[in-house]
């Protein structure tokens, strides 16, 4: 375990969301070393060698996802930048965007000049408004210097940089719902093949990152994908900001490395659980992803170890329950959320979801059926898999979470027609 | 009684900003997103006039327009109050007491979910994750972020609006 400042290394100097702050500290100077020194096939070797993968939910390593674009295209490529952070749980995004928004317009220029890209957008959700101001002032700023726009740093390339607010949409942070927002259109995704990096937005190669994902880059190029690659475990490289809420006694955001155990997270850093009380469950990577019980939680914070447990690592958004938590209840949450959020274009998500949403419902209403459980984890099954996006997995995947870990909780709710956690 | 409708058109600043974004996209249908938040930033709401004339505008069939108004939540179809109080009611917020946050702003407005006091001033929603649960519980006035509420808090928050 490690607590390295990459990321959050200036997120506390005053003023660093301007850009003369930040270029004190070193700023701009990766991307003016990449643009001058390096060839763009270069450039992706490198994140390759960093090992880097996707802080947006699937943990895609990202050289990997850039070379998928082809080299020589006749539409132009696009970067997009999933600002949404509309996964529950997750604020890690808003913080990198309000303190260092220039942080992410160098990891924007670098990734562009990687692939080739004279286009990006920074695809924000549009509740965050002030994030929205502050980023496009930072993009002003950088025209300003000649950091974007026509010929940057005196190289022959040019950058185009346009902030885009959504309009509240938790779909449009599904990579091709994005897109399909980004072009003006309802956020319906789309079925893949093709996928974005060949067709994406307005038919061009598309390449999809998360803003954590790109403010790595800067840091990557300036230090080298070696040293990168070396920090944290094999294939779980870097340090990722661990979002922390719910029952902890100092709630907020810490940037570690991915070898933390949840254990760890929760005690040693967020100041353990408030009130002096017992945990419950976790949540370790937003709402989509299957909780941990309070015996589960000395697996690490990676990928893959949280793949191994059955769960996943997603936006790096934890959530901790104490013993006062109904369970049946926060899983009738989520399910409220997802059924909320379908875009109803697979009859499994658009009616399997709302299904369990209603049994969930009346069985923490006391009104649940002997069978219950059982239903809602054949309906989870009929879910899983056979849906055009990922949210129909994110919806059952949690649910059926819960379902197994707490069983005898939500079967307890059906016998006795009330809930015993909470009527203690 | 007579009930005035006044007639709301795009004016011809607006017009132009919309065709500035426009040209901000490869395609400037793209820009419909952002051309109705700027409606609605000027007129609160957007009716089915707007709608009518943003497809206009923009070269859509309204059709196109509705579909997309009606699938984003931040845009309003009917007048919402002066003061959009949206307050999230995801796990974290619930798991900090989000019910109660809810409850007492429905009675400090006395009104419900839905709903808008009676002198226009503000409107109450639920909203999902807001993005901010480091510092639940949550609710967004307008543009603004209002954290870690507590009675207290809430009290003083709508005693300097209204
Ligand atoms: C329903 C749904 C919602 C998502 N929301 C987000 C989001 O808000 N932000 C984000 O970066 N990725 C989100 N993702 C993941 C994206 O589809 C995509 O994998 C990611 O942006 C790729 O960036 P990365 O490789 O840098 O992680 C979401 C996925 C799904 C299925
Ligand atoms: S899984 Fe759900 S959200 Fe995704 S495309 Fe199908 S209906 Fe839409
Ligand atoms: S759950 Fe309320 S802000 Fe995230």
């Amino acid at each position: 375990m490690a607590e390295i400042k990459i990321l959050t290394k200036n997120i506390d100097v005053p003023d660093q969301d301007r850009i003369d702050v930040y270029m004190c500290g070193g700023g701009y100077e990766a991307a003016r070393k990449v643009l001058n020194e390096y060839m763009p096939e270069a450039v992706i070797e490198e994140v390759k060698k960093s090992g880097l993968r996707g802080r947006g939910g699937a943990g895609f390593p990202a050289g990997m996802k850039w070379s998928f674009v082809p080299k020589e295209s006749k539409l132009p490529k696009y970067l997009c930048c999933n600002a949404d952070e509309g996964e529950p749980g997750t604020f890690k995004d808003r913080l990198l965007m309000e303190k260092d928004p220039h942080l992410l317009v160098e990891g924007i220029i670098i990734t562009c000049f990687a692939i080739g890209i004279h286009t990006a957008f920074i695809y924000i959700r549009g509740e965050y408004v002030k994030e929205a101001e502050i980023l496009q002032r930072a993009v002003d700023e950088a025209y300003q210097k000649g950091f974007l726009g026509n010929v940057i740093f005196g190289k022959n390339f040019n950058l185009d940089v346009i902030v885009h607010r959504g309009a509240g949409a938790y779909i449009c942070g599904e990579e091709t719902g994005l897109i399909e927002s980004l072009e003006g259109k309802r956020g319906e995704p789309r079925l893949k093949p093709p996928f974005p990096a060949i067709v994406g937005a307005f038919q061009g190669p598309t390449v999809v990152n998360n803003v954590e994902t790109l403010c790595n880059i800067p840091h990557i190029m300036e230090k080298g994908g070696e040293w990168y690659g070396a920090i944290g475990p094999e294939r779980n490289t870097g340090t990722r900001l661990f979002a922390v809420s719910g029952h902890v006694n100092r709630p907020g955001i810490f940037e570690l490395t991915l070898d933390v155990t949840a254990r760890e997270l929760i005690y040693d850093y967020a100041g353990g659980i408030s009130g002096g009380r017992k945990l419950k469950a976790v949540v370790p990577g937003g709402s989509s992803s299957p909780c941990l019980r309070a015996d589960e939680i000395d697996v690490q914070m990676s990928f893959d170890a949280l793949m191994k447990v059955g769960s996943m690592a997603g936006s790096g958004a934890v959530i901790v329950m104490d013993e006062t938590v109904c369970i049946p209840k926060i899983a009738l949450r989520s399910l409220e959320f997802y059924a909320h959020e379908s875009c109803g274009q697979c009859t499994p998500c658009r009616e399997g979801v709302p299904w369990m949403m209603k049994i969930a419902r009346r069985i923490v209403n006391g009104e649940g059926e002997k069978g219950d459980v059982d239903l809602m984890l054949e309906i989870c099954e009929n879910i899983l898999g056979r849906t055009l996006c990922p949210l129909g997995d994110a919806a059952a995947m949690p649910t059926k979470g819960y379902l197994t870990k707490f069983r005898e909780e939500f079967e307890e709710h059906i016998r006795m027609k009330k809930c015993k956690v909470q009527s203690a | 009684m007579t009930i005035v409708t006044e007639k709301i058109n795009l004016t011809p600043e607006l017009k132009k900003e919309a065709e500035k974004l426009m040209l901000r996209y490869p395609d400037k249908t793209a820009a419909l997103i952002p051309v109705l938040h700027l409606v609605q930033g000027k007129f609160g709401f957007v009716s089915v006039e707007l709608e009518e004339q943003v497809a206009e505008l923009m070269g859509l069939s309204r059709t196109r327009v509705h579909g997309v108004l009606t699938f984003y939540t931040m845009f309003n179809r009917k007048p919402v109050g002066k003061y959009l109080v949206q307050v999230c009611t995801n796990i974290s917020c619930t798991l900090n007491g989000a019910e109660e946050t809810l409850k007492k702003v429905k009675q400090k407005l006395g009104i419900g979910v839905g709903e808008t006091t009676t002198d226009n001033k503000f409107t109450l929603m639920t909203v999902e994750c807001l993005g901010s649960c480091g510092t639940a519980p949550v609710m967004q006035i307008n543009d603004d972020y209002y954290e870690n509420l507590t009675e207290q808090k809430i009290d003083e928050i709508f005693d300097k609006l209204n």
